[in-house]
C-alpha cells in the first residue's frame, strides 16, 4: 500500500471505504481551534505584550523560579511514586481475586470523583500537626501539611487513578503463556516479573506517568489547602499566577503561564516521543 | 529421555479433565497426542511440563519422580501455539533468555550465549534475524524462533502444544517436515499434541489418541489406522462410513437382508457397522449385499464421493468410487466393505470391540478401483 502511494506521490487522503473523512476531520481540527488552540494561543499573545527583557525579569525572578520548582518538582516526584504503586495496585486488581475487590477497584477512581477542594481539606485536616496522620508525625519530626511534602502527597492522591487505569488494562492483556514459556525456561518469578513482565508493560506504565504527571502539574485545588502557600517555600505555579491576576498584574500571570506551558508541552511531547519509538520496535498496539 | 505417566488424574475445580492416563514414552521418541478439543490432551502436555499439577498419579523423567518439581526445575522445551515469545526481546535475545536467567555459577558467558543462539539459528534455518523483533517476523518464522528457544536450554523433553495450529496450511506442511528432521538430527524425546490426524499420523513415530480425558488407542499411524480398536478412533481418524445394523445368527442384518457378512464373535442385537468408504467392493448382483440408491455425488480430489440410501429406513451411507464411473443420481449400487468392524450398540465407550476382519484376495475389480483412489 505504502510503494502504492508512493508511486502517485504524496496524497493528503488515503482513499478509505470509511466515509465521512472531510466531515469529521474539519469538525476535530475547529473543535480543538476552539476548545484549546484559541485559548493557549491567548497566552502566548498575551505575553508578547511583555518586552522580552520584561518577559525575562518576570521569568528569573526568585519567587517564579521557585514556585516553578515546586511545581515541577513535585509532579515529578508525585508521579514517581504513583507509577510504582499505581503498578502495585494494578497488578492487585488484576491478578488476585478477593473479597471486595471490586470495592477496591471503585476507590480507585474516587479522586477522579471527588472535588480537589474537598480533597485538599480533607487532606489537611488529616496531615495538620493534629489531624490523625499528622499527630503520629510530629514526634518523628515530620512535618507533613503546609510543607511541599503536603503538596507532594496531594500530588500523589490526584493522580493515582491515571496510573491503575492506564496500566491495568494492558496488565489484564498480559498472555500468561508468555509467563509459562519464561517458567518453562528456568527463570523464577521475580526474574519473569523483571525481565518479562515489567517491560512489556513499560509504554503502559510511561503513558500513566505522563498522564499522572501533567494532571499534577497542573493541579491548584486540592494542593492550595495542605500547602500552606508560603512564597519561596511551598507556593506552586498555578498559585503564583492567581496571585498575580488578583494584583491585575495580567502580563505578569501569563508570563508564568506560557513559561509553564512550553516546559509541559516539551515533557509530554518528548514522552510522546518515547512511545512512538517503543511502539514501532516491539510492535505493542499494531 | 524416557518419560513415563503413571495413573494420572486431573480435575480442575472438581471437574475432571483427565481419567487415569497412564502412557510410557521412549527416549528419543516422537509421539502425537491427538484427539478433539476437550480430550485432555494439552493437560496431559502441561502435566508433563509441570505446568499444572496431576490430581493423583505421577511423572517420571528416566527413573526420578518430577511430579513435585516445579515447572522450572523439569528443564523441558515447550513450544506455544501462539508463540509465546518476548515482543520486547530481539530474536537472539529470547533464544538466549534461558540461558541468561541460569544462576550464576552455571549460566554461559555472554559470548557462549550469543554464540549458542545463533548456533540454534542456523539450526532452525533463521540465520541473519539475529537483531529482528518478534513483531517484525512471519507466523511460520516466529514458531521457529519459538522452538529454538525452547531447545536452547538443551531440554530433557520436547513438548509442543499445537505448534503448528495459527499457520496457515502451506506454512504447515512444509514445518511440519521440518520438525521431523529436526527431531531426527538432536534426537530430543518429543511430544506434540494435535487435533489434525493428518500431521499426527505424518509426523510421530506412535500416536495417542485421546477422547473425553482418556487415552482410547496408542499405536503407529498403521496401527490405529487400520486397526482402530474403538468406534471413536473409527470415526476420529480418516473417513469412515457407518451403518446401523443387526447381528442374528452370526451374521449381520440390515433391516431383513443379511449383507453377508460373518459376525459369528458378536453377541446377538442391535450393532453399528464401521468400513473405510474407499475400502468396498463393488457386487454385480446382490445376494448377501449393501445395497442402495445414489442420492448425491460429489467429486473430491482424485475420487468420487458417492451418497447412498440404503434399505427400507433410507440410512445414508457414503463410499468412495473412482471418478469414471457412472454413477448418475437414482442409479442402483451394491457393495461390500473389504475391511471392517462391527461394534455392539449400548456398548459405544471402552468396548474392547470383536476383531473383523476380512481380505479379499486377488485383483478383482474392486481392488483395481482402490488402486485408482489412492
Amino acid at each position: 500500500m505504502t510503494t502504492l502511494a508512493a508511486a502517485k506521490g504524496w496524497q493528503f487522503r488515503r482513499p478509505s471505504v470509511i466515509p465521512g473523512f472531510g466531515l469529521t476531520l474539519g469538525f476535530t481540527i475547529a473543535y480543538l481551534t476552539l476548545i484549546i488552540l484559541i485559548p493557549l494561543s491567548g497566552v502566548a499573545w498575551r505575553t508578547t505584550e511583555l518586552g522580552w527583557a520584561e518577559f525575562w525579569a518576570i521569568a528569573t525572578d526568585e519567587r517564579t523560579l521557585k514556585a516553578l520548582r515546586i511545581s515541577f518538582g513535585a509532579s515529578l516526584i508525585a508521579a514517581i511514586i504513583n507509577v510504582v504503586f499505581g503498578t502495585l495496585v494494578a497488578w492487585v486488581l488484576v491478578r488476585y481475586r478477593f473479597p471486595g475487590r471490586r470495592i477496591v477497584d471503585a476507590a480507585v477512581d474516587l479522586p477522579f470523583a471527588l472535588p480537589t477542594a474537598v480533597a485538599g481539606i480533607a487532606l489537611a485536616s488529616i496531615y495538620a500537626p493534629n489531624g490523625w496522620i499528622g499527630q503520629l508525625l510530629t514526634p518523628l519530626g515530620i512535618k507533613a501539611a503546609f510543607t511541599p511534602l503536603g503538596i507532594v502527597i496531594a500530588l500523589v492522591f490526584i493522580g493515582l487513578p491515571f496510573v491503575v487505569r492506564t496500566v491495568q488494562p494492558v496488565m489484564e492483556e498480559i498472555d500468561r503463556e508468555v509467563e509459562e514459556a519464561a517458567a518453562t525456561l528456568g527463570a523464577n518469578r521475580f526474574q519473569t516479573i523483571r525481565r518479562v513482565i515489567l517491560p512489556g508493560l513499560a509504554p503502559a506504565v510511561l503513558t500513566g506517568f505522563a498522564l499522572a504527571f501533567a494532571r499534577a502539574v497542573g493541579e491548584y485545588g486540592s494542593v492550595i489547602f495542605i500547602a500552606g502557600n508560603i512564597p519561596y517555600v511551598s507556593e506552586i505555579a498555578p498559585l503564583l499566577i492567581v496571585i498575580r491576576l488578583e494584583e491585575f498584574n495580567y502580563a505578569g500571570a501569563t508570563a508564568i503561564a506560557a513559561i509553564m506551558l512550553i516546559i509541559s508541552f516539551s515533557m509530554l511531547f518528548a514522552i510522546n516521543l518515547i512511545q512512538a519509538w517503543s511502539r514501532r520496535r516491539y510492535g505493542y498496539g499494531a | 529421555m524416557d518419560v513415563s505417566i503413571q495413573s494420572v488424574r486431573k480435575e480442575f475445580d472438581g471437574f475432571p479433565a483427565l481419567h487415569d492416563v497412564s502412557l510410557d514414552i521412549r527416549s528419543g521418541e516422537l509421539i502425537a497426542l491427538l484427539g478433539p478439543s476437550g480430550s485432555g490432551k494439552t493437560t496431559l502436555l502441561r502435566l508433563i511440563a509441570g505446568l499444572e499439577r496431576p490430581t493423583d498419579g505421577a511423572v517420571f523423567f528416566g527413573d526420578e519422580d518430577a511430579s513435585h518439581r516445579s515447572v522450572q526445575e523439569r528443564n523441558v522445551g515447550f513450544v506455544f501455539q501462539h508463540y509465546a515469545l518476548f515482543r520486547h526481546m530481539t530474536v537472539a535475545d529470547n533464544i538466549g533468555f534461558g540461558l541468561k536467567v541460569r544462576p550464576g555459577a552455571t549460566r554461559p558467558t555472554k559470548a557462549e550465549i550469543r554464540r549458542r543462539a545463533s548456533e540454534l539459528l542456523d539450526l532452525v534455518q533463521l540465520s541473519g534475524l539475529e537483531n529482528r523483533y518478534p513483531s517484525q517476523l512471519s507466523g511460520g518464522q516466529r514458531q521457529r524462533v519459538a522452538l529454538a528457544r525452547a531447545l536452547a536450554i538443551e531440554p530433557r523433553v520436547l513438548l509442543l502444544d499445537e505448534p503448528f495450529g495459527a499457520l496457515d496450511a502451506q506454512v504447515r506442511r512444509e514445518l511440519r517436515r521440518w520438525l521431523r528432521e529436526i527431531h531426527d538430527r538432536t534426537g530430543h524425546t518429543t511430544v506434540f499434541v494435535t487435533h489434525d490426524q493428518e500431521e499426527a499420523l505424518e509426523l510421530a513415530d506412535r500416536v495417542v489418541v485421546m477422547s473425553q480425558g482418556r487415552i482410547e488407542q496408542i499405536g503407529s499411524a498403521d496401527e490405529v489406522y487400520d486397526r482402530p480398536n474403538s468406534p471413536f478412533v473409527y470415526g476420529f481418524i480418516g473417513d469412515s462410513s457407518t451403518l446401523p445394523v443387526r447381528v442374528e445368527n452370526g451374521q449381520l442384518w440390515l433391516q431383513d437382508r443379511s449383507i453377508g457378512l460373518d459376525a459369528s464373535d458378536v453377541p446377538a442385537g442391535p450393532a453399528t457397522l464401521y468400513f473405510r468408504p474407499h475400502d468396498i467392493e463393488l457386487l454385480e448382483g446382490c445376494g448377501g449385499c449393501i445395497a442402495g440408491t445414489v442420492s448425491a455425488s460429489r467429486r473430491v480430489a482424485g475420487t468420487r464421493g458417492v451418497e447412498l440410501e440404503v434399505g427400507g429406513a433410507r440410512e445414508c451411507v457414503e463410499i468412495e468410487l473412482p471418478v469414471d464411473f457412472p454413477a448418475g443420481t437414482n442409479g442402483r449400487i451394491a457393495f461390500r466393505p473389504k475391511r471392517w468392524k462391527v461394534f455392539p450398540e449400548g456398548n459405544q465407550d471402552n468396548s474392547r470391540p470383536v476383531e473383523e476382519e476380512r481380505h479379499i484376495t486377488g485383483l478383482d475389480e474392486s481392488e483395481l478401483m482402490l488402486a485408482a483412489t489412492l
